[in-house]
């Protein structure tokens, strides 16, 4: 498989991050390399097979509903880049 | 000084003939002469390390020393450490100074290990070189033209150079075990789930792990114990007894069954790591161990595998940064959607943004079960070889890396060469299984070769007292390079 250059731009769209107009043909190039080596996979046949999500096979823990965390607020957002009382500052979403 | 073992140096700081704040002046020393050349530091924290130094003295003058109490430590800069900065090599977190110690960090100071700074790697632990970094390269003591290996590349370079006797670092899929390979020092992953993710900033959950470098395997099985340990905070930490990892070493090795992967020694391995890695079977057979051929049919898989399922959880893990909340804020936009865009864009570098592209693809709509689905497939075969090897023999050995280290800027414009690179120890973190990596002889130009031993699930004190029969009658881990 190959993606096309509007691929490229799609998938970046929806993971955030801009791409500069000098930057697409690189990306695209480097990503058809590594899909290149990751399509080597299908050459197995994994009908009966079960995916493994993770190397354990257990449950979440659960624990009591209970408060567990103290109130840090103001430590958290010390490394905010724009709070304003006690709120995160984020550009106008709504009209 | 440099080549002493913890044991050796905990033992000099009780009887007195030693200070904790003596020994943290001469790392700091040692990093402060070779730290521009090797760049194995990110962040030195010389007023917190001797404050540390001066509270160790105290607690070993009231007799409430343990095995690392005043014994200087570097921490890979993935772990996130209250009051010191925490960049994950990354410009998205260059000033970043976590509100918070990882479990891993809490451990090691409620030991009495002193902290000395923070250490280079792959940005967001994602390489094999650990030429990803924002802050530069590091370099390899052996020769300061090649990498060091990534992504735990600084920790394994202050470690090798006798910056300090041990460092931690995190390995997803060979980050501990391949720099350890390439600078000549022994570093192990423990089995997954052992190590508290907590305060590890995450890169792909199911297989980040945290780990040990030092000298020997007998000073990883003193870091390693210090480190593990179940964690409620972390909702994949094991729920086991705490163990003590030095508990088999010194056992003798006889009758000792080490299982051969075929597939690891037909091809691919360059014949200076060949030759080291014969010899070093040769001396465990001296030992007593016996060595069997045993198949990994699906381990040529792990590489496609690895490069679907780590970005795709890398995808997820790393929408946090998105410039409100920590992290890199762009500083002209238009709107939400382009602040989070350009906040990225300028944050992440190269290979961060590939990986996360790749993750977004693969989880995308219609293309789940072509990738995903089927890397866990992959997944699964993976693990099941591992079990039927295991039923063979105690463990697994091979190489850690197909070549000696490589020169800077060889592999950093191929992705997919870079990638190939880690064929031997991805599949242990695809299962989850403990791996270890030690010096074991040199090849061209007089670079260590590792040999990477495969244990079972848990079998972590095994496999460290594997290495350390290997260790007792070979000097490889000794060896240390002409560097100050």
């Amino acid at each position: 498989m190959s993606l096309s250059i509007d691929e490229v731009r799609h998938i970046a769209r929806l993971a955030r991050i801009e791409l500069g107009e000098g930057e697409a043909q690189d990306t695209l190039d480097k990503l058809n390399n590594i899909f290149g080596l990751i399509e080597q996979m299908q050459a197995v046949d994994t009908t009966d097979v079960a995916p493994m999500s993770h190397p354990q096979d257990v449950a979440q823990r659960l624990r009591d509903d209970v408060v567990s965390e103290a109130n840090r607020r103001d430590a958290y957002q010390q490394v905010a880049p724009q709070v304003e009382a006690g709120l995160y500052l984020v550009p106008k979403v709504i009209e | 000084m440099i080549e002493a073992s913890l044991k050796d140096l905990a033992a000099a700081l009780r009887a007195g003939t030693l200070s904790s704040v003596e020994l943290t002046t001469r790392c700091l020393e040692r990093i402060e002469a070779l730290n521009p050349a090797l760049n194995a530091f990110i962040t030195v924290d010389r007023d917190g390390a001797l404050a540390a130094a001066r509270a160790a003295d105290a607690r070993i003058a009231a007799g409430d020393a343990g095995p690392l109490t005043g014994i200087p430590l570097a921490h890979k800069d993935v772990f996130c450490t209250e009051g010191v900065r925490t960049t994950c090599a990354s410009k998205m977190l260059a000033d970043f100074v976590s509100p918070y110690d990882a479990h891993v960090v809490s451990q090691l100071k409620a030991a009495g290990a002193v902290m000395i700074g923070k250490t280079n790697m792959d940005e967001y632990a994602m390489g094999s070189s650990n030429e990803n970094s924002h802050f530069g390269p590091a370099r390899n003591p052996w020769d300061a033209t090649r990498v060091p290996g990534g992504s735990s590349g600084g920790s394994a370079v202050a470690v090798a150079s006798g910056m300090v006797p041990m460092a931690t670092g995190t390995d997803t899929g060979g980050s501990v075990r391949q720099p350890a390979a390439l600078t000549g020092v022994t570093g192990i992953k423990p089995t997954y789930g052992v190590v508290s993710r907590y305060g590890m900033i995450a890169y792909a959950s199911s297989l980040d792990q945290g780990g040990a470098f030092a000298r020997s395997a007998e000073d990883c099985a003193l870091l390693l114990t210090a480190m593990a340990g179940f964690d409620p905070r972390d909702s994949t930490s094991v729920e086991r007894e705490a163990e003590d990892y030095s508990r088999s070493i010194g056992q003798p090795l006889a009758g000792l069954r080490i299982g051969l992967p075929t597939e690891f020694f037909a091809e691919g391995m360059d014949a200076d790591v060949r030759a080291a890695i014969d010899a070093a079977l040769e001396q465990y057979r001296q030992l007593g161990a016996t060595t069997v051929e045993v198949s990994l049919p699906n381990a040529k898989l792990a590489i496609p595998a690895y490069y679907v399922i780590a970005p795709a959880e890398a995808s997820s893990n790393l929408s946090r940064f998105d410039g409100v909340r920590y992290g890199h804020r762009a500083a002209e936009y238009t709107d939400l959607a382009d602040m989070y865009g350009k906040s990225r864009a300028e944050g992440f570098g190269a290979e961060v943004k590939r990986r996360i592209l790749v993750g977004t693809y693969v989880l995308s709509h219609g293309y789940y079960d072509a990738y995903y689905l089927q890397a866990q497939k992959l997944r699964r075969l993976i693990a099941e070889d591992f079990g039927r090897a295991f039923t063979q023999c105690d463990v697994i050995a091979g190489p850690t890396s197909p070549t000696v280290a490589w020169p800077i800027g060889e592999k950093s414009n191929d992705p997919v060469q870079m990638y190939l690179q880690d064929i031997y120890t991805i599949a242990v973190n695809l299962a989850g299984l403990p791996g270890l990596s030690m010096p074991c002889g040199t090849g061209a130009g007089d670079l260590p070769v590792g040999l990477q031993l495969i244990g079972n699930y848990f079998d972590e004190a095994r496999l460290l007292n594997v290495a350390h029969g290997f260790q007792q009658v070979t000097d490889w881990h000794r060896r240390t390079p002409a560097v100050g």
